[in-house]
């Protein structure tokens, strides 16, 4: 059945409630979208007493389908003004799911200043005044929850940034070790917690995997088999455990898409240096708590994580994966990858999304603020600015659109004013159509047509022709949606766009869970609602198709070495949601 | 002709440094697949060519100063 656990900020209760019936089939990203339409007024300020911060685990998440620990993190966001919808790995997923919690939705703003802590044991929730917590980074902090409750528990919090209400907040999770790198980073999620008074959720419970399943057989039966796609692929197999996320560095390179120095470049001459390969050779030399092959869940099988380890072995960061690498490292002309894994760590700690930090750190020195490729200033900007709250480190907090307009720039690479993620529209064409259409403002994940532009996984469409990327950024962000809801890591997709029999045996699993006969017709129409209700949102919030676009320097900026613009035509990404 | 290898496809020419390709001197005409076959890197563990940045099929002709990348399948987001 499931409850939904509501906290007031306001009034400082905890309730449980049963799921309404309408919610039964929805899960992480559907009912994170589907309780914020239902809940939230459009007009509603982001970071005010309307909002409501939805915090749910996938529908799969804490049974034993591998891979299912997604946490999804809704609310109407404060950089974007739409509905956003942001999820993380980490092992709270799968706990929330296990105590038979389907949501946590927090709403209200308390009247005056202070923090509190949401502890959610097996029986009861409730409040605590965080007092001594507040104004701690999260490193800081996970130790000390650990040290409170044990060092099991899930914890979910903001950091300063996030206390002070930036909007390049992100929220973060942790992984097993207690780190707190498993970011739900995008559209200035923690910002709205920061708004909530709410510093941090400690979610207490050793249980992963005993969410109740109606047909345990068939289950089992699909689990396996969905495990073997992942087994089967050589990317879940090979390439992600070995390299990670970064991998992606040099091919990116390669097919000159990979966004330099604040987008003026396709290529970065020192991009081997801060790669996916340089990192492992790295990890593995310096021995000590470095590794890779990192999960950030009980049950992945994929492993694509990381700990990054400096040269005496210690834990810097875990992970460093290739938007932050790319963030952090060629968008700011850094090639140092001890510069970048510290970076990393700071917005770890700080509590900043990595990737809008790295595009307006990029902005930023564009407008000479700091100079591409000065990694001990960027680190000095994170460390004690935007630590501090001083006015530069607002200036920083408030995203790369905003710092555009400060410093009167043309070169502003978002869209719906977040900041694009590490390929170049105009050298990968079909993640433009995505960064420009999708309901979250420019977002890769929510159709991730990389995969067949530059990757040849599910086909492959030329990534420096207009031609076909409409269809393909349509039917990705369909089936994103979709994944989205079941807390599968999106990097299951990888195996589901190339193996006949992974996408229904999902779907088997998901109707051995539920007693339901959902088909894989079904599953796309599934998607298609998702995306309705989140489009209705921000219609409603005042969005039209005239935001579905990229910034007009993309359009007449020729890009090297391809010397390429983004060409795909308005009408054709009006014809997007077609649907 | 200048060929790079990434990832898994590093260990057949180990002496390559990170990101800088491996120069051969080849009759232009050479296809990538006769190219990649001369260096000892096997096709069939070969998943994405790039020849001067652009997607290039194995049977694709290669001329003098032209830059190779060989990947096997790598992905991630
Ligand atoms: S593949 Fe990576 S991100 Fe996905 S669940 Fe596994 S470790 Fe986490």
């Amino acid at each position: 059945m499931g409850k939904i656990l509501r906290i007031n900020m306001r009034e400082l209760t905890v309730r449980y409630e049963d799921l309404p019936d309408k919610y039964l089939l929805l899960g992480g990203r559907a009912l994170t979208s589907a309780l914020v339409a239902d809940e939230v007024p459009p007009g509603a300020h982001a970071l005010g007493e309307n909002n409501k911060l939805v915090i749910a685990p996938g529908l799969l998440s804490g049974t034993t389908a591998p891979c299912s620990g997604r946490l999804s993190v809704g609310a109407k966001s404060p950089l974007t003004g739409t509905i956003k919808e942001s999820n993380a790995g980490g092992i709270t997923a799968q706990k929330v799911a296990c105590l038979g919690i389907r949501a946590i939705v927090v709403e209200g703003r308390p009247a005056g200043e202070g923090f509190h802590l949401l502890v959610v044991g097996e029986d009861e929730a409730k409040l605590v005044p965080a007092g001594d917590l507040t104004g701690m980074g999260c490193y800081q902090l996970n130790e000390e929850l650990w040290k409170r409750y044990g060092t099991k528990s899930g914890v979910i919090s903001a950091g300063p940034a996030g206390e002070m209400r930036m909007v390049v907040a992100g929220v973060s999770t942790n992984d097993g070790e207690g780190h707190p790198g498993r970011y739900a980073g995008r559209g200035g999620l923690g910002a709205v917690m920061g708004s909530k008074g709410l510093k941090a959720i400690v979610v207490r419970t050793d249980k992963a995997f005993e969410v109740p399943v109606k047909n345990r057989e068939a289950f089992k039966e699909a689990a396996r088999k969905f495990a073997k796609a992942i087994a089967e692929h050589p990317v879940t197999n090979a390439a992600l455990p070995a390299y990670g996320t970064a991998v992606l560095i040099n091919i990116l390179n390669e097919a000159g898409g990979l966004p330099t120095r604040n987008f003026s470049d396709g290529r970065f001459e020192a991009a081997a240096l801060c790669s996916g390969e340089a990192l492992a050779e790295t990890v593995q030399k310096r021995g000590g708590k470095g590794r890779t092959g990192h999960v950030c869940h009980p049950g992945c099988l994929i492993r694509c994580s990381n700990i990054f380890a400096d040269e005496k072995g210690e834990a810097v960061c875990a992970p460093v994966e290739y938007e932050s690498a790319w963030a952090l490292g060629p968008n700011c002309g850094i090639s140092n990858l001890d510069h970048i894994a510290v970076l990393n760590r700071l917005c770890n700690d700080v509590g900043l999304d990595t990737i809008e930090t790295g595009v307006t750190l990029g902005v930023l020195m564009e407008a000479g603020v700091l100079a591409f490729g000065d990694g001990e200033a960027a680190i000095d900007l994170l460390d004690r600015e935007v630590r501090n709250g001083t006015p530069l480190g607002r200036i920083l907090g408030g995203g790369a659109e905003a710092a555009g307009k400060l410093f009167g720039l043309t070169r502003v690479p978002t869209v719906k004013g977040q900041g694009m993620p590490a390929y170049d529209p105009r050298a990968v064409k079909g993640i433009g159509v995505t960064y420009a259409t999708s309901t979250m403002g420019a977002d890769h994940t929510a159709g991730y047509s990389v995969a067949s532009n530059i990757l040849k996984v599910g086909g492959f469409v030329d990534p420096l022709s207009p031609a076909g990327q409409v269809d393909l950024s349509r039917n990705l962000q369909i089936a994103t949606a979709a994944v989205d809801a079941t807390g599968l890591c999106l990097f299951t997709a990888f195996p589901l766009l190339d193996l006949d029999y992974a996408l229904p045996s999902v779907v088997d699993m998901l109707n051995a869970q539920y007693g339901v006969n959902l088909t894989v017709d079904d599953v796309v129409d599934y998607g298609k609602e998702i995306l309705k209700t989140e489009r209705a949102f921000n219609r409603a919030a005042g969005f039209t198709e005239a935001h579905n676009r990229l910034p007009e320097f993309m359009r007449h900026e020729k890009l090297a070495p391809h010397g390429v613009t983004f060409d795909v035509p308005d009408e054709k990404l009006d014809e997007v949601f077609n649907f | 002709m200048e060929l790079r290898v990434y990832a898994t496809l590093r260990k057949y020419l180990p002496a390559q440094p990170l990101g800088e390709g491996t120069l051969f001197r080849f009759e232009p005409g050479t296809s990538v697949a006769g190219l990649l076959e001369q260096a000892g890197v096997p096709l069939d563990q070969v998943k994405i060519i790039m020849v001067n940045n652009r997607h290039a099929g194995p049977e694709h002709v290669l001329a003098d100063g032209d830059r190779v990348a060989a990947f096997p399948p790598v992905a991630g987001g």
